[in-house]
């Protein structure tokens, strides 16, 4: 057409800005790993904790990434259609908001031998009046770190399922199957699950990556000794010794090969899955047996997974205002703003470097996102397959493989230990969950409006900036809470590009947590998740009030 | 600001489909009627005058409206009004901010801007609208919103998407008549589609085809 400009390349540029810091991370990476006669991967070699360490992040990823779909897809298939679903989309949100190491050491209050489950059975069920000397956190099996991931990967796959539901048409397909005979779940195992699982395979894909290679939640809840891969090779980068870098590319190289042999391992089992259902279908099977099971089921995990979530940030709001909390003591003889107090200067100043980057990064990524999208409709664009892949390359490509590697760039240009460089760092995973966000609103909008408004002599940029941008306001800034979560949970690449000197909440909770003050962790961890949740407390407050008087744009319900 | 809009072999094939040919004359002041069954390309006759044709199909032939050839103008600078099947007002502004949205740009300052919309409400008997919530209006309220709205941005022709389908009988023949009134008092080349020969029989221009044959109603 006749306009373009700089617009139309907005998707381009977009996607170029997240394959470069990826690309070019895995081979600052790549490098060091096999220089000097791949010197690193010797070193690894003769590292005894090696296998452990892979048999760890295999287990651990696999177990969380394959309960936590079960658990998803249980609460889909059972409670779709209830009065309890409606009552999970609003739980949903905050549950989603909060940042995977505050939920670490949320969960790690409560499942610890002096933690609240011990504290409630002691001493009457237990007979305990110490904390027992039981490894329950950090346990050398990784169970503490799996129910961790899954405390966080559910509300992700369970968001995900929602967005990808009414393309499924489940409302008639179950319908339809229900009226053949079937049982609920059989009929959405046969009807709505291999159209709604074509659209959860990359999100599942991402959450398989993420919870082989979590650094924070397996420094708070994973096992020592050795810990995960991923773990020890941010352990050997922190290694004042300059050989422990090429043992860590050497290792962070490895982890990448074992995401991807796991990856690899996942699609198998996904064409065995398929197979057998398609036996089920031509089976006929109706289970309606099994429906009242797998609702038991699904409420019984879904809600420990919400209750898990929501005692652990419960119990660290109540760590950060104790006072003397004695074991077995249920909660503190008295409480105090004592920690709060002190902590105030260091609290405040952290609080707002967090803040400023992740307000720029989410910025620069709600800017970004918009440009593409409203590309993709003046222009009618319509996205190839590939650009999604590309949208998820930086939740897919382990963390830990390609972020050292740009930490050296970093480095090398000067740039590393400035918030911005972090604020740079953190758009590479703040963009892809804004544009996952906000593109289903965007799309859906109607489009006549625009018509209405170009019919009207508005020119495009006025039909976007009147119109399109003012009836978005909603998802848009829920997309920009989206986005402020994400860059406020970032443990990694703050810790890296920021060369250790730009301290966010995140990463100072992460240090602190190995060593004992509870109440300090508590109000670090605790203010970690406020900033999130405020951001979506705005995201659906600021709506409401400037549409108070429009009743078209009340939410539907 | 009136003139004929001329739709000259205005010709549109969907791959190797013709969907709409039209070699049609529209005088100012005039109603072209064009009837037929839904997917029968009416719609698609309405976005390429209207600049909005989608890119799957492929546009040949010339519009020419008020003697400026507008064939490939992007829509907003063509003065071709459109109004919907339903009203579309917007649903963040007030009615009057609805209104001010279609006023030229060249009309400058607060005051004058304000009167041209009380104006057009006074027109409409909504004298006083100016501050509701569209979404508290009646159907036949919203309706002539809608078409001030249209009026306001001085088109040079009107195009009609099935606009008067959605309501009810009563209050069809009512909001016809003001619409076609206007077409006529502003001596506008007007395009109506509709698949309802009442539409058609009081519009009283000749009716066609998408593609061009005349219809007997």
């Amino acid at each position: 057409m006749i306009w373009g400009g700089p617009l139309r390349w907005a998707p381009r540029f977009t996607l170029a800005l997240l394959v470069v810091p990826v690309a070019a991370g895995l081979l600052g990476t790549l490098i060091p790993a096999f220089s000097n006669d791949a010197k690193g991967f010797r070193a690894l070699v003769e590292w005894p904790g090696l296998w452990p360490a892979v048999r760890l992040s295999l287990g651990t990823g696999l177990g969380a990434t394959a309960l936590s779909l079960a658990i998803t897809l249980l609460l889909v298939a059972s409670l779709w259609g209830t009065r309890l679903f409606a009552l999970i989309l609003h739980l949903l949100a905050p549950l989603l908001s909060v940042p995977h190491a505050a939920a670490a050491l949320g969960l790690a209050f409560l499942i610890a031998p002096s933690g609240w489950i011990a504290r409630l059975l002691s001493p009457w069920a237990t007979g305990w009046t110490q904390p027992p000397d039981l490894l329950i956190l950090n346990d050398p099996y990784g169970l503490s770190l799996t129910l961790g991931l899954i405390a966080k990967e559910v509300p992700f796959l369970f968001l995900m399922a929602l967005a990808a539901l009414p393309q499924t048409d489940i409302a008639r397909r179950m319908q339809v199957a229900h009226s053949l005979g079937a049982g609920k779940i059989a009929a959405f195992a046969v009807a709505v699950l291999p159209g709604l699982y074509r659209q959860l395979r990359l999100p599942v894909y991402a959450v398989l990556a993420y919870s082989m290679t979590a650094v924070e939640m397996a420094m708070i809840l994973g096992p020592t000794r050795p810990a995960t891969l991923s773990a020890q090779v941010v352990i050997w980068m922190a290694d004042p010794m300059l050989t422990a870098q090429a043992t860590a590319a050497a290792g962070a190289v490895l982890q990448l090969c074992v995401v991807i042999a796991a990856l690899l391992l996942w699609t198998l089992v996904e064409r065995v899955a398929r197979r057998a259902l398609v036996r089920l279908a031509e089976a006929g099977v109706r289970a309606h047996a099994l429906d009242a099971f797998a609702r038991g089921a699904a409420l019984l995990t879904g809600g420990l997974t919400a209750g898990a979530l929501i005692l652990g940030l419960a119990g660290l709001a109540v760590w950060s205002l104790a006072g003397l909390w004695q074991f077995p003591d249920v909660l503190p003889q008295s409480l105090s703003l004592r920690t709060w107090m002190r902590a105030a200067p260091d609290l405040v100043s952290t609080g707002a470097v967090t803040v400023m980057i992740a307000a720029t990064a989410t910025a620069l990524s709600l800017a970004l996102v918009i440009a593409c999208l409203e590309a993709e409709q003046r222009f009618a664009l319509s996205p190839r397959g590939a650009a999604l892949w590309v949208l998820y390359l930086p939740l897919l490509v382990p963390q830990v493989a390609f972020l050292p590697g740009l930490q050296g760039a970093a480095l090398r240009s000067g740039v590393e230990g400035h918030w911005l460089a972090v604020a740079a760092a953190h758009l590479v995973f703040v963009l892809p969950y804004v544009f996952l966000s906000l593109a289903p609103a965007y799309r859906a909008w109607d489009g006549r409006i625009a018509t209405a408004g170009l019919a009207l002599g508005a020119s495009p940029a006025r039909v976007f900036w009147r119109l399109r941008l003012p009836m978005l306001l909603r998802p848009v800034l829920t997309a920009a809470a989206v986005g402020v979560a994400v860059s406020v949970g970032q443990y990694l690449p703050t810790l890296l590009i920021g060369g250790g000197r730009v301290e966010t909440l995140t990463t100072e909770a992460v240090a602190l947590s190995s060593g004992g003050n509870r109440r300090l962790i508590g109000a670090y961890a605790l203010l970690q998740m406020l900033l999130p949740a405020l951001g979506f407390a705005l995201a659906l407050l600021l709506p409401a009030l400037a549409f108070r008087n429009r009743r078209g744009m009340a939410v539907a319900t | 600001m009136s003139g004929a809009l001329i739709l000259q072999d205005l010709r549109i094939d969907q791959g190797t489909t013709p969907v709409v040919a039209l070699n049609q004359s529209v005088a100012p002041g005039e109603v072209l009627t064009i009837m037929g069954p839904s997917g029968s390309g009416k719609s698609t006759a309405l976005s390429a005058i209207l600049g909005t044709l989608a890119p799957a199909f492929r546009q040949q032939g010339r519009i020419i409206l008020a003697g400026r050839d507008i064939t490939a103008l992007p829509p907003h600078q063509r003065r071709v009004g459109l109004l919907f099947q339903d009203d579309v007002l917007f649903p963040h502004l007030s009615v009057g901010a609805n209104l001010a949205f279609a006023l030229p740009p060249t009309i400058k300052g607060r005051a004058a801007r304000r009167a041209l919309v009380d104006a057009a409400l006074d027109q409409a008997e909504l004298s006083g609208f100016a501050s509701r919530d569209p979404a508290t209006l009646s159907g036949g309220q919203r309706a002539r919103v809608a078409l001030m709205r249209t009026l306001l941005a001085q088109p040079c022709a009107l195009l009609l998407d099935e606009p008067f389908s959605r309501l009810d009988a009563s209050l069809r023949s009512q909001i016809r008549s003001f619409v076609l009134s206007r077409i006529r008092q502003k001596g506008l080349a007007a395009i109506l589609v509709t698949h309802d020969a009442e539409d058609a029989h009081a519009a009283g221009g000749p009716v066609i085809s998408p593609l061009g044959q005349p219809v007997t109603l």
